[in-house]
């Protein structure tokens, strides 16, 4: 009877873990298929299309993720095959500088006026 | 002197604008897939669509100068339009035609092949098409030349033409 008890703790405790995991795992496919442009489905994110192509790199984000790659490194696999244009949030490179670099120069050049103008009133 | 700065900063704030919408009105809006080539082919298991053995890729890329791996499917009009091509292809002896059987039906496949000849030396199946996605494929068909170091060395994406085969033939000579 006792023996029968602890085996049926186990398997509950083994089948927790495993629906645990799972899940864990496709929330992480869910993170990184929006973050992922359908290339074939302008507009849309892998996570939103349901084309072929979407359908497929779910599986295969999915796939890695079994396999022990971290969200990182599929993305760069990814970069490898599809290039920089698959991610939504692009890297700081040559071609993105202005892209990150300009807001911040925009609000450093604000922050500066108004401290300007704010200096320039008390005076 | 105020006045003038202001001046000097929305000149130089609308040329910017200016040069930036300039520049843009050069390049095309349509979306064209960047073809990352010179890139090393990866490790992957499939399976053969005739003995339905698991392959893998280095026993698939093996023995050849040079290899194409075509992405095709009985299902695909533009594949049976650039099927002449193929047959072409499969006339140069340095070149290994590798077919990926992209989510199709084995017997309808096959059918396809009985009516207009098989121009492949392996064909493997992809029927969840991620063995496609490991290639860096868009969609189908489309077509790889890779060389013995197994690096793709020039993507075809969309029908063979008759120019694509007279330029693989020029490289695979």
């Amino acid at each position: 009877m006792k023996l029968s008890k602890i085996f049926l703790l186990l398997v509950f405790m083994l089948n927790f873990f495993s629906i645990s995991f799972a899940e864990k795992n496709d929330q992480l496919t869910i993170k990184i298929s929006k973050n992922l442009r359908c290339i074939i489905c302008q507009g849309q994110s892998i996570y939103d299309s349901q084309s072929e192509f979407a359908v497929s790199m779910k599986l295969l984000i999915n796939k890695k993720i079994e396999e022990g790659l971290s969200e990182k490194e599929i993305y760069e696999f990814l970069k490898d095959k599809y290039g920089e244009w698959i991610v939504y949030d692009t890297g700081f490179n040559k071609n993105t500088f202005i892209l990150w670099g300009l807001p911040v120069l925009l609000f450093f050049l604000g922050g500066a006026i108004i401290l300007r103008k704010l200096v320039f009133r008390k005076v | 002197m105020k006045n003038k700065i202001i001046i000097v900063l929305l000149v130089f704030f609308l040329s910017f604008c200016f040069f930036v919408l300039f520049k843009s009105l050069e390049s095309s809006n349509i979306y064209v897939p960047e073809k990352k080539e010179d890139r090393q082919l990866a490790e992957f298991v499939s399976e053969d669509l005739f003995t339905k053995k698991k392959i893998t890729s280095s026993e698939i890329f093996h023995g050849s100068d040079y290899y194409i791996l075509n992405i095709w499917a009985s299902w695909c009009a533009p594949c049976r339009e650039e099927h002449p091509q193929l047959m072409e292809l499969s006339k140069n002896s340095s070149i290994k035609l590798i077919g990926l059987n992209y989510k199709d039906d084995s017997k309808k496949a096959k059918k396809f092949l009985e009516k207009l000849g098989n121009p492949f030396s392996i064909i493997i199946t992809d029927k969840t098409g991620i063995v496609s996605i490991e290639f860096g494929g868009y969609g189908i068909p489309e077509t790889f030349l890779i060389n013995k170091d197994k690096k793709i060395i020039k993507t075809f994406i969309g029908n063979l033409s008759n120019e694509s085969v007279i330029q693989i033939n020029s490289i695979a000579k």
